[in-house]
């Protein structure tokens, strides 16, 4: 069963508040938005399409007075099942909702709707000599929204900071269906930080349905650098010390052998194609300190036995480097036709020991792992690459990640490092929390939504509130 | 670090105060007198500078920590004043905000005592994480109200190789120098007068000081005692008597303002998460997140 039937006053009153157009219950939809980014589905039993806060408000409103949970989606490419509706939830698509509001160069701020694409805000910002920092790879169409949502990160993170960073203030409807502001424009609003908290709140803690964001002052000279390197380790040894040196660069990015051959074949972007591993290293700010830096990242480089240190020479190489990394996903297709991309977070000093792990369990899972990942970060990104056609390939595809994310937090890292928890790694909270911890977060989320109808069972297992235990629903892959 | 001897000490049932340096005693309401009082424990566990993150206890003196980091030229980004714990429980940035960004930012992962006496830990260890709700950035600013921070780690920063305090030359429109003058680490205004805090490598500072007319001056002007918050782009319309932090909006005055009341929303959620952590409000009685 992977359709549900909503409450036909449910769908009157949506209908009424929205017209017939926005509200939909028609199978197509329903299949469409009953999975995310992932490849977990749920079921839904009508999906509607808001276009203001009012309009939100009223989808929530009506949601509460049938009982009916409720779950917040921006453009779907979450990849941890955090969009996925369970139980025949209502499904709040705001994508319709893709204005940026106001820009105040004054306060280097924008008030944008959640709908607005990543990367359609830096690039309507390009005049003003500013752009929104958070620049996750699915930027050309995750929506600010979900950024918010999962607390994205992305490449340039590393400088800059993650979403909660650069999200200044909220405009939501909390899950009784109130509207007010979280954070705001100043820089010391009073009381909690309501605003910090409720980025990466995974839609449990309300829908944003305006969002201020701060924007970045671009920097005067940026160059990027190009490192191969005959042995993984020393490409990792390269990062722990470019970071211990007292360098913080704008990204530093890792691509392993299997990858990089993949891209080069699909985009041709000049990778060195007889390497273990190349990193990407960009550095931006002032021309002395970024020329001061290029040097010093280079000597590092060479200490640590990188074959070749490559400064792309105009902006074309530069994008052309960009796109090599940024199409890595796209590239693995032409391998086999599914892949599974996981995000675990290791202290840079654990990334050999990490990665070894990872290509070991994934030879004795028989499955072809890739890794292409914020390596400045410590941020891992395994793609496990395979054709789910193949009998028995999803058990161990799964397996294997259970096993990769159970190493990484072994080693001192975390569960996530930019996707979140959704339901995809729900059930593994406790490898990082205790049942205390587990409960004030379930608290957390208590105040925020008592009756528990937004985003019902993402993030905290069953159980994590004392008496409070979740039944996972039917037709779930958890 | 083992934080059972302070949770033993923090209890499970009588009213309790968490006590740091007193350098901002009287923010958000004072504690009723008499009331019990306790400490986190202080010491730094461990400093990682490839990770770019430091351990300690919340009791530790930022004063100490900043030494201990400039050993390996790394700083944090909290102000100089006070315990560590204290400065993340009162949640102000100091004027370096601009190019620092605000103290909540700093807070990766915090060992706390809760209202039932129980350790617990919110956050992550490392620079990025996504795991589970950000209740460490809930923590920064609720003064103690919510549970006690014991022991933190720190996300660090590396030190400037250079640094320097400049004036603006005469007439100059502070929102214009902000929009072209390449991220500056503070910048006050008085309404007449712009300083400027430049820092990073020597012959970009020199540069930039070329290129905008400023001068060289020994350090910025103090700052009067009390703070209001506005949206940066108010501050165009301020007079009197003030210093403020052009970019960021925090005004510093010589009389206290008057806060702006929060929404009814707003204040109930303050009520519910303060029900939910701390149900018998026995976690430093007295203080008021809102009143600050």
């Amino acid at each position: 069963m992977t359709t549900a039937v909503a409450p036909a006053a449910l769908v009157e009153e949506l209908r009424t508040a929205l017209g017939r157009e926005r509200v939909r219950t028609g199978a197509t939809e329903l299949n469409l938005y009953r999975r995310d980014g992932s490849n977990i589905e749920g079921r839904s039993s009508i999906v509607a399409f808001p276009t203001t806060t009012e309009e939100v408000q009223a989808c929530v409103l009506a949601a509460r007075r049938h009982s009916v949970p409720f779950v917040a989606r921006g453009s779907g490419t979450g990849l941890a099942g955090g969009a996925v509706p369970l139980d025949g939830a209502l499904v709040i698509v705001t994508t319709k909702m893709n204005r940026v509001l106001s820009v105040d160069l004054d306060a280097r701020q924008a008030w944008v709707e959640p709908g607005v694409l990543n990367a359609d805000l830096s690039r309507f910002l390009a005049a003003n000599g500013v752009h929104y920092a958070p620049d996750p790879s699915s930027q050309q169409s995750c929506s600010v929204g979900g950024n918010v949502a999962t607390n994205a990160g992305g490449p340039h993170c590393l400088s800059e900071g993650v979403t909660a960073m650069h999200v200044l203030a909220v405009e939501v409807v909390l899950p009784d269906g109130t509207i007010t502001v979280l954070g705001g424009e100043d820089p010391e609003p009073a009381g909690l930080d309501l605003r910090g908290v409720f980025v990466g709140g995974e839609g449990m803690l309300g829908i944003a349905t305006r969002i201020c964001v701060r924007l970045t002052q671009n920097p005067p000279v940026v160059r990027t650098l190009l490192l191969d390197f005959e042995r993984v380790e020393d490409g990792a040894t390269t990062v722990s010390a470019i970071i211990a040196s007292g360098l913080v660069p704008a990204a530093v990015e890792m691509m392993d052998a299997p990858i990089t051959r993949a891209v080069e074949a699909y985009v041709h972007a000049g990778f060195p194609t007889d390497c273990a591993a190349i990193l990407i290293v960009e550095l931006d700010g002032p021309p002395e300190a970024v020329a001061a830096a290029v040097e010093r990242v280079s000597d590092i480089g060479r200490a640590n036995k990188a074959r070749h240190v490559r400064i792309a020479a105009d902006e074309a190489e530069r994008a052309l480097i960009w796109k090599g990394r940024k199409t890595a996903f796209g590239a693995i297709a032409r391998i086999k036709p599914n892949y599974y991309l996981h995000d675990t977070v290791v202290p840079r000093a654990r990334l050999v020991e990490v990665l070894s792990r990872v290509y070991e369990i994934a030879a004795r899972h028989e499955l072809i792992v890739m890794n292409v990942f914020h390596a400045g970060d410590g941020n891992l990104h395994p793609l496990l690459v395979f054709d789910k056609r193949e009998p028995g390939v999803m058990e161990r595809v799964y397996a294997a990640g259970e096993e990769i994310v159970r190493v990484s937090v072994a080693a001192g890292g975390v569960l996530s490092g930019e996707h979140g928890i959704g339901l995809e790694k729900r059930d593994l909270m406790p490898l990082l929390f205790s049942p205390v911890d587990l409960d004030l977060q379930a608290r957390l989320r208590e105040a925020f939504d008592p009756d528990g109808l937004a985003n019902p069972d993402k993030v905290l297992p069953a159980g994590s509130r004392c008496g409070d235990l979740q039944q996972v629903p039917a037709g779930a892959w958890i | 670090m083992d934080l059972s001897a302070f949770a033993a000490e923090v209890g499970a049932t009588d009213p309790v105060s968490c006590v740091g340096a007193r350098c901002l005693w009287e923010v958000g309401g004072r504690p009723p007198p008499g009331i019990r009082e306790v400490s986190a424990p202080a010491g730094i566990e461990w400093i990682a500078p490839e990770e770019m993150t430091v351990s300690c206890g919340a009791g530790t003196p930022v004063a100490e920590l900043d030494a201990a980091l400039a050993a390996v030229g790394q700083q944090v980004a909290l102000p100089t004043w006070g315990t560590v714990g204290g400065v993340l429980a009162v949640g102000r940035s100091d004027h370096r905000r601009l190019g620092y960004g605000p103290v909540r930012d700093t807070l990766l992962q915090a060992g706390v005592v809760t209202s039932g006496g129980a350790v617990a830990k919110v956050g992550g260890p490392t620079v990025k994480n996504v795991s589970g709700f950000d209740l460490a950035r809930l923590l920064v600013g609720s003064l103690g109200t919510l549970t006690f921070l014991g022991d933190v780690i720190l996300r660090t920063r590396p030190r400037p190789q250079a640094a320097a305090w400049f004036q603006a030359s005469d007439g100059t429109d502070p929102f214009e120098l902000f929009r072209t003058l390449y991220r500056p680490t503070s910048m006050l205004w008085d309404g007449t007068t712009t300083w400027v805090l430049l820092e990073g490598h020597p012959a970009d500072i020199d540069a930039a000081v070329a290129a905008h007319g400023c001068s060289r001056v020994e350090g910025p002007p103090s700052l009067p005692p009390h703070r209001l918050s506005m949206p940066p782009s108010a501050l165009r319309g301020l007079d009197g008597r003030f210093i403020a932090e052009i970019g960021v909006g925090m005004v510093h005055l010589d009389e206290p303002a008057v806060l702006a009341p929060a929404s009814a929303e707003v204040v109930a959620l303050h009520q519910r998460i303060k029900q939910a952590f701390d149900p018998t409000g026995r976690l430093n009685p007295g203080r008021d997140p809102l009143a600050h």
